[in-house]
């Protein structure tokens, strides 16, 4: 008999349709895959089982774990199913803890909240599962705090939480999308040893098609709050019928294509830099201990190059980008933009800025919601000494927006109206108002679902083109930067540990930071579509 | 902890230090000389000289500072023009008035806001919430003067179960101390509770929005256990603050109603003092009101510690 069985669940928030008849089973012991990209409704079937619905939601349909009918059970049963038969592991961990509670206390109040045990029985038992998931108690003591623990170390805190009680249905949504590859792919075993262990059922959740691809048994595949697909995982994904499906997996792996081949004279170059930060130890002396966030990094980038900088969170690829963009104080070296500093005299050089821009991560964070789009693109006017007024500033920004594939009406709209996909591409069209040559895109895509960073990508690869574009790409993600880049640098601890042309440094990578990290990236079987 | 302690502790010192200069300094500037308004018009110069001498205005600005700072330091406050008594004795009186106010009205308008704001935010969008919030919304707009005239009206005057002003001192007992205090406390604590209460609410609004609110949940929490265990603590940062500030005001703004209630407090005793050019009550009361204002939030700063581990660790 199935543990979880899902049978034409149906939800609208407020006379708001959100799933439509969706049906879906878990059985002990396995893991289904639940694919979908933002808005497909994954996460909601995910709160629906645990009835965890904001208010007005209206749900219909049936919803049994092991042979008890949720949707009938009163909130006072369902606090007892929730925590005790269903754990629940979700998409942040930075803030998935009460910052004020030790981890011991918090996931001892699993146990305290569904057993009549004393409290220092539930504190050996929160020990315990701390330890199941990799947590031991001599290196990380129950009276730790969930802000001294890194990302990594939060998520296995609220692994624990979830298991404390072995329940019998695990749900993780988006468990690793906040986390480096390395990370999430510990995460990843941890849970796969978790379920196996146990005979746990585990639904997981994920835009990723990759991340799923390497674990689950059974996949469902997810859009506007429906079903597209569903079967075993090998099966499916070898014979995938829907034309959704098949797109998704085609822009997961998706390739740019372009043009224009490399110079060989370089555009930017980045010679022997050194950012180090001082942090303050207070006592009754004061000691000053130094950080190197860029440790002696030198590199060049060639005019019509894709460059791309990979490395996990703190490896200093935000302290370099802020440091090309002559933000940061350099404490040895030098970076020239086409033989120009780009920082003289303790400020960035306007005359170089003019000709680099950058495209951030967070479409949402980085514009002024009050501003509107023509006022947002035209920002880098600041930069010229004589910026475009009137008809000729007009005719800029119809030409940046169409050339990003908007259209002139959608100057005089606010940031809000856009989707995710769409910002990003207003991003773009501000860098490019002024024609730089470089530009630098941060974790640019990273925020897209698949299908839509699949056309940001082509979208970028088109510019590069048609305006002779250098970029410097950098992100976590490496199939990313392996689709779009020609060369690639690998940074760890400020330090550029290996440096190639992107094909040779993944096929065959020479420092075992590389192998790690490409190890550590999941892909989609090599034999599909 | 200790080290987040001692750099308060320096900062507070500082404050205190930089407030005494700027008191000083301002008082020094305001026209008018204290010898020539208690003397009159007609008063000889010599007479004039002799007066100064006495009260100490002759000598350059940083004998005079350093005289009146040194004085501070041992609780001397120097002497009052007007009333010829020491300045510590004077404000001492007129603390154990305004002190008992303050802490009156804070507790009033605390035990007010707290239940308040947690009954509205756990019942958000209800009619207890609207309810709630136009209530606050109205004891913000209320002038509090005006809703202290209008209780003399009903419960001094028309019930009489409250005297109407005055304070006979705490020999007459606790009771009837309190009894004199309680509608100047509740004048002062309308607008703090409405303001605590909007505070509190909307503060325990977004920690109920948190994501580790839906991870309590998901453990088995019920919406009541996930907010007193998990919301509560976290929704303290911003009402602690709001509070060190309401009670440095109580402290320092009962001026108006102190003088609605013929209550012997330190606002009517600076209001005195300024109309009558004692600029030596004037600085020690300003003095002392900047060092309580200060202390105050120096254990605001102490109570966040308490509350969050966050800053305990912080170096």
């Amino acid at each position: 008999m199935s543990l979880l069985v899902v049978d034409n669940l149906s939800l609208s928030i407020h006379g708001t349709p959100i799933l439509k008849d969706v049906s879906m089973k878990v059985d002990p012991g396995r893991i289904l895959g639940v694919i979908g990209e933002s808005g497909s409704g994954k996460s909601m079937t995910a709160f629906s089982v645990l009835h965890l619905l904001p208010n007005g939601a209206d749900l219909s349909g049936s919803i049994s774990l092991a042979g008890q009918d949720i949707l009938s059970c009163s909130e006072q049963q369902l606090c007892g199913i929730r925590g005790r038969d269903v754990g629940m592991v979700f998409q942040e961990p930075m803030t998935a803890l009460n910052p004020l509670q030790t981890i011991g206390a918090q996931v001892a109040e699993t146990i305290l909240i569904h057993e009549r045990v004393p409290k220092s029985e539930a504190l050996a038992r929160a020990a315990e599962a701390l330890r199941r998931a990799e947590l031991p108690e001599e290196k990380f003591p129950l009276s730790r705090y969930p802000h001294e623990l890194s990302g990594g170390q939060r998520q296995r805190v609220v692994i624990a939480m979830a298991i404390a009680l072995r329940p019998k249905l695990l749900i993780a949504d988006e468990p690793t999308t906040a986390l480096d590859v390395t990370t999430q792919a510990q995460i990843l075993a941890l849970l796969k040893r978790l379920v196996a262990e146990d005979g746990m059922g585990l639904m997981l959740i994920s835009h990723d098609l990759a991340v799923v691809a390497d674990l689950a048994d059974d996949l469902v595949i997810m859009r506007s709050g429906e079903i597209v697909e569903s079967g075993a995982a090998q099966h499916l994904f070898r014979n995938m019928r829907h034309p959704y499906s098949r797109a998704l997996l085609e822009a997961s792996g998706h390739v740019p294509e372009r043009a224009t081949p490399a110079r060989t004279m370089p555009l930017l170059r980045v010679q022997n830099v050194v950012r180090e930060y001082e942090s303050h130890v207070h006592g009754w002396w004061r000691r000053t201990n130094r950080f190197r966030a860029v440790d002696d990094v030198s590199f060049e980038i060639r005019k019509g190059e894709s460059l791309g900088l990979v490395g996990e969170s703190g490896c200093g690829k935000s302290t370099l980008t802020r440091a090309i963009l002559g933000l940061e104080e350099l404490q040895g070296g030098e970076i020239q933009l086409d033989g120009k500093p780009v920082a003289s005299d303790h400020k960035a050089n306007r005359d170089v800025c003019r000709r680099m821009q950058v495209v951030f991560q967070d479409p949402y964070g980085s514009f002024n919601p009050r501003w509107r789009v023509d006022r947002l693109i035209t920002e880098p006017f600041h930069l010229l000494d004589d910026p475009p007024r009137g008809s000729v500033r007009e005719a800029a920004i119809v030409d940046a927006l169409e050339s990003v594939g908007m259209t002139a009406d959608d100057s005089d709209k606010y940031i809000h109206e856009f989707s995710g996909g769409q910002r990003q591409r207003i991003a773009i069209a501000r860098a490019l108002i002024i024609r730089p040559e470089l530009i630098i895109l941060d974790e640019a895509v990273s925020a897209l679902d698949v299908s839509v960073r699949a056309q940001v990508l082509d979208l970028l690869a088109d510019l590069g083109d048609r305006f002779g574009l250098t970029y410097l790409f950098i992100s976590h993600d490496l199939s990313v930067v392996r689709s779009i880049t020609e060369r690639v640098l690998v940074m760890k601890s400020g330090r550029i540990v290996e440096e190639g042309p992107t094909d040779r440094v993944f096929d065959r990578p020479q420092h075992d930071y590389t192998r790690q990290l490409v190890a550590a990236t999941p892909v989609l079987p090599a034999d599909v579509a | 902890m200790l080290q987040y302690f001692l750099k308060r502790l320096l900062s507070l010192g500082l404050s205190l230090v930089a407030a005494s200069i700027v008191i000083f300094l301002a008082l020094e500037v305001v026209p008018g000389d204290p010898a020539a308004y208690m003397l009159g018009i007609n008063a000889q110069e010599d007479t004039l000289n002799a007066l100064r001498e006495q009260l100490g205005l002759n000598g350059t600005i940083l004998q005079r500072y350093l005289s009146w700072a040194g004085g501070l330091l041992v609780g001397d406050f120097g002497t009052s023009y007007t009333y010829r008594i020491p300045v510590a004795e004077l404000i001492g009186e007129r603390l154990w008035v305004s002190l008992p106010l303050a802490l009156y009205a804070l507790t009033l308008s605390t035990m007010i806001a707290f239940p308040a704001g947690i009954w509205a935010a756990s019942r958000r969008g209800s009619y207890v919430d609207t309810g709630v919030m136009g209530v606050t919304q109205l004891g913000v707009a209320i002038p509090n003067f005006w809703f202290a005239m209008l209780m003399v009206l009903v419960f001094a005057i028309n019930l009489r179960w409250f005297s109407a002003g005055g304070f006979p001192g705490w020999d007459e007992g606790v009771l009837a101390g309190l009894k004199a205090l309680t509608l100047p406390a509740v004048a002062l604590a309308l607008p703090q509770a409405s303001i605590l209460t909007r505070v509190m609410r909307s503060s325990l609004l977004d920690t109920l929005g948190e994501d580790f609110i839906r991870s309590a949940r998901a453990k088995g929490l019920s919406r009541g256990q996930a907010m007193w265990r998990h919301a509560l603590r976290n929704a303290l940062i911003p009402v602690l603050t709001i509070m060190g500030l309401q009670f440095s005001f109580l402290l320092a703004g009962a001026i108006i109603i102190e003088n609605v209630f013929y209550l012997p407090g330190l606002g009517r005793l600076v209001f005195q003092a300024i109309s009558s050019r004692d600029l030596i009550v004037v600085e020690s009361v300003v003095m002392l009101l900047v060092f309580a204002v200060i202390l105050v939030n120096f254990s605001v700063d102490l109570a966040y510690a308490l509350v969050d581990p966050r800053l305990r660790s912080r170096r």
